[in-house]
């Protein structure tokens, strides 16, 4: 069976099993972001971390075997970039923006320094579940052939909106997102409490970078994230620092990514290119379409400097 | 000790505190006593003392010197967690409470003790069972950023109450409230101290509030205690004079009579527009400003006043309606204000009319910096007209700044306000539109603010004056409407106006 057999049906078969497979860097990035901005910092420099944790990932994976291994170094060594970011914005008048910024640049600049060696090797890929076992038409199956990744994001936007309201912990970081004085007059110091929520943030965007270097598209090259890392902080504003809003809006981005191939693939021939473009043209339509000129921003931390 | 009133109220004492901020002296051996379960009332001017005191006593400031006795055993206060732990709260003038959670996070969050995993539906009945014996009701549910300035300096008191605090410091606790709330509140926190739960010391400017329910008065002056005594053994007159020394204060002119044909200046016609929450509209069916009259609108904060001033002010797009200032179509641009003559003095003036970072000197030329001697519009900015326009405003409204270029946030709030109105009322004035023109500011600046007010309506300026402080409006207005859920429920000539019935049409209850 080829596309052409099952019609038109690939379309939407295919903007689904894409809008799974790309959306994971994007759910962990905008998940790590949507932490650290509920805690009134902005951190751009994720693109860095989420590049350099790609690359992280791919070495270990190689050197070591396992992909898990990969994984956790990913995550660790974006926390380290996370807590310099929280570390170095703790000062007095240095912008957030701005280091995120030179932090972006370095992290990739370190990431292409240390995987030159890693382009030819091929490292182990991280393990899918295939949930299209009960049909035999070879592209339902490739699209429900989901990554565990991509269940692990899904079941981390639940437990963060949960935990934003439910637990000790999510309401400190909305206070110290909303409020520095109210925070210090409850005794919270908010630079440790920002510090640790870009240390997480960070370490949520190196294991979206291991996602793309060991499973989609599973190798490392220089131009592994071609920006992903920045869209997903947009993500973040768009979702409204919603954790649900944020995966519903990676899901949204990953399936608008996938109309370009996916006509491709059904043959159409011309213009189709038109449609890689559908991500970008689909947010700002949303945008203007959510916006009004007689409410703010709702849900905007009021200690972003952004915002402010 | 969630949800309980359980401690016994304390007693607190400070000896000699004196605290220096380099070579200037904000506080001098100033010793004062609020013996456990005291009402104590703390007056005096903007810069007398009374924070910089009471920062120190709740651990915010460190004195250079003296000491703090807490039911008279000497205690060392380091921090505000210490003076916590003591039982010392306060509630502050600026609010405290985090904006984007709800009133019930907010009161959880704040407590000392928070579980890590909070579990809403046991906590949601606590809070139940302590708001019954709370004497108002509040929206718990609701995001304190949509709550009226009312309902947060409530929520900030109940917030002290709900953490068991037995010492609470209120600072200017009424002045965003209705005159039926304020007692309410002073009603209860009174009942309190009677009943030995708590000891009180308020900050207030408001002699009859301090005559009704406070049992002693501390006053200070320039960093010194200048009187203390029983409130049934002091005038009014007396407390004023130990606050403001032999310094005059303004007095309100005598209200000149409304001409028999004074022309209509501001017309507002059945005006739609939507609420802060999007989801009610506020509906003004008419509503007309002679010149020389003063228009009063009460009304409880958060039904809609603030959304009408707004509206007027171009602050918020409106769904329907006609505003018409002299007969014509006033849209709040520039230059329709400019030709118009209509200025505005909106609340919270350092948020809602200044720049706060700013200079006071650029701040008080936003009207002017852009038009010559002959009022045309120019190219170039001289920087030393505007200078020379603020000295002149500044000297004539006596604002107290260090400097023209220092910045206006490092204003006190009377001198912020100062010098709105002298941008605002300098040249010719046809409409003014004010909104709480004095919340927060201390006696002197309110006589010479309402003063000022009244001079601009004498001189003919239609006046519409929005206000929570009821006495305000009474005292200023010609006539007084009452904003009650989006609309003018109620009108009365000041001859006829009654604070009951108008406090009954505030309340809705016509």
């Amino acid at each position: 069976m080829d596309a052409t057999e099952i019609g038109l049906w690939g379309v939407p078969l295919a903007i689904l099993g894409g809008a799974i497979r790309v959306s994971t860097p994007f759910i962990f990035v905008s998940l790590g972001e949507a932490i650290t901005e509920r805690s009134g910092r902005i951190n751009l420099g994720l693109e860095g971390t989420l590049v350099f944790g790609a690359m992280t990932a791919y070495a270990v994976a190689v050197m070591t075997g396992s992909p898990w291994l990969g994984l956790l170094a990913a995550a660790g060594a974006g926390l380290c970039f996370g807590l310099f970011h929280g570390w170095i914005c703790k000062f007095r008048g240095v912008n957030d923006i701005a280091i995120g910024i030179a932090l972006m640049l370095f992290g990739s600049g370190l990431a292409f320094f240390f995987g030159k060696p890693f382009i030819q090797p091929s490292a182990p890929d991280l393990p899918a579940i295939a949930f299209g076992g009960w049909s035999d038409i070879p592209q339902v199956q490739a699209a429900l052939n989901v990554n565990i990744l991509f269940l692990i994001g899904a079941a981390l936007a639940v437990f963060l909106w949960w935990a934003f309201r439910n637990t000790r912990a999510g309401l400190i970081v909305r206070v110290v997102g909303d409020s520095s004085d109210a925070a210090r007059a409850m005794g919270l110091n908010p630079n440790t409490v920002r510090l640790l929520a870009t240390g997480v943030g960070g370490a949520l965007a190196g294991i979206g970078g291991a996602y793309l270097s060991l499973y989609y598209p599973g190798s490392w090259t220089e131009r592994i994230s071609s920006g992903q890392g920045l869209m997903a902080v947009a993500l973040v504003i768009f979702a409204r620092w919603n954790p649900l809003g944020c995966f519903a809006a990676a899901l949204l981005f990953g399936g608008a990514g996938a109309l370009g191939p996916a006509l491709q693939s059904v043959g159409v021939t011309q213009g189709y290119y038109l449609f890689y473009a559908a991500p970008y043209i689909l947010t700002l339509i949303i945008m203007i379409a959510t916006s009004s000129p007689n409410r703010s921003l709702a849900g905007a931390p009021g200690e972003l400097s952004i915002t402010k | 000790m969630s949800g309980s009133i359980g401690k016994k109220a304390v007693g607190v004492e400070t000896i000699g505190m004196t605290m220096r901020f380099g070579a200037f002296t904000a506080l001098d051996d100033v010793s004062i006593k609020v013996p456990a379960g005291s009402f104590h009332a703390l007056l005096g001017e903007n810069g007398a003392g009374k924070s910089t005191l009471v920062k120190c006593m709740m651990g915010f400031y460190h004195p250079t010197a003296g000491d703090m006795l807490v039911d008279s055993r000497e205690v060392a206060i380091a921090s505000p967690k210490d003076a916590s732990a003591l039982g010392l709260g306060m509630v502050y003038q600026h609010f405290t409470l985090v904006p984007s959670l709800t009133g019930a996070e907010n009161l959880v969050i704040s407590r000392e003790k928070v579980p890590g995993v909070i579990d809403w539906r046991k906590e949601r009945a606590a809070l139940a069972q302590f708001m019954q014996r709370m004497p108002f009701k509040l929206p718990l549910d609701v995001k304190v950023a949509e709550l009226a300035a009312g309902e947060k300096q409530k929520l900030e008191i109940i917030k002290q109450l709900y953490l068991g605090r037995s010492f609470l410091v209120l600072d200017e606790p009424t002045s965003v409230l209705t005159p039926g709330e304020a007692h309410e509140v002073l009603g209860l926190v009174r009942d309190m101290t009677r009943t030995g739960d708590l000891t009180v010391l308020m900050i207030s400017h408001k002699f009859h509030e301090v005559t009704a329910f406070a049992d002693d008065i501390t006053v200070l002056r320039k960093g010194r205690l200048t009187g203390t005594g029983k409130v049934s053994e002091l005038s009014h007159k007396q407390m004023a004079a130990m606050m403001i020394g032999d310094q005059p204060i303004a007095a309100l002119d005598s209200r000149a009579p409304v001409p028999a044909g004074a022309r209509q200046v501001l017309t507002v016609k059945s005006l739609k527009a939507p609420d802060r929450t999007g989801l009610k509209t506020i509906d003004i069916g008419e509503l007309d400003v002679k010149s020389g009259e003063i228009v009063g609108i009460a009304g409880i904060s958060g039904n809609g006043q603030k959304e009408f001033l707004e509206v007027l002010a171009g602050q918020r797009a409106r769904n329907g309606g006609d505003v018409l200032v002299k007969g014509s179509p006033y849209g709040a641009s520039r230059s329709e204000a400019r030709t118009l003559n209509v200025r505005f003095i909106p609340e919270e003036p350092l948020r809602n009319a200044c720049a706060p970072k700013m200079t006071v000197a650029e701040n008080m030329a936003f009207r002017t910096f852009d038009l010559n001697e002959a009022g045309k519009p120019v190219n170039w900015i001289r920087m030393s007209a505007i200078r020379d326009y603020a000295a002149r405003l500044v000297q004539q409204f006596k604002v107290k700044t260090a400097s023209l270029a220092s910045p206006i946030s490092s204003l006190s709030g009377g001198n912020v306000q100062r010098a709105v109105l002298a941008r605002e009322l300098t040249g010719e004035v046809d409409l003014l539109i004010v909104s709480n023109p004095c919340f927060g500011l201390d006696f002197s600046a309110v006589a010479e603010i309402r003063a000022r007010i009244m001079k601009a309506r004498n001189a003919g300026a239609a006046v519409l004056l929005m206000s929570e402080d009821l006495d305000e409006l009474l005292e200023l207005s010609d006539r007084i409407f009452v904003m009650s859920d989006g609309a003018l429920v109620y009108e009365t000539p000041i001859a006829q106006a009654s604070v009951q019935t108008i406090g009954e049409h505030m309340a809705g209850h016509h």
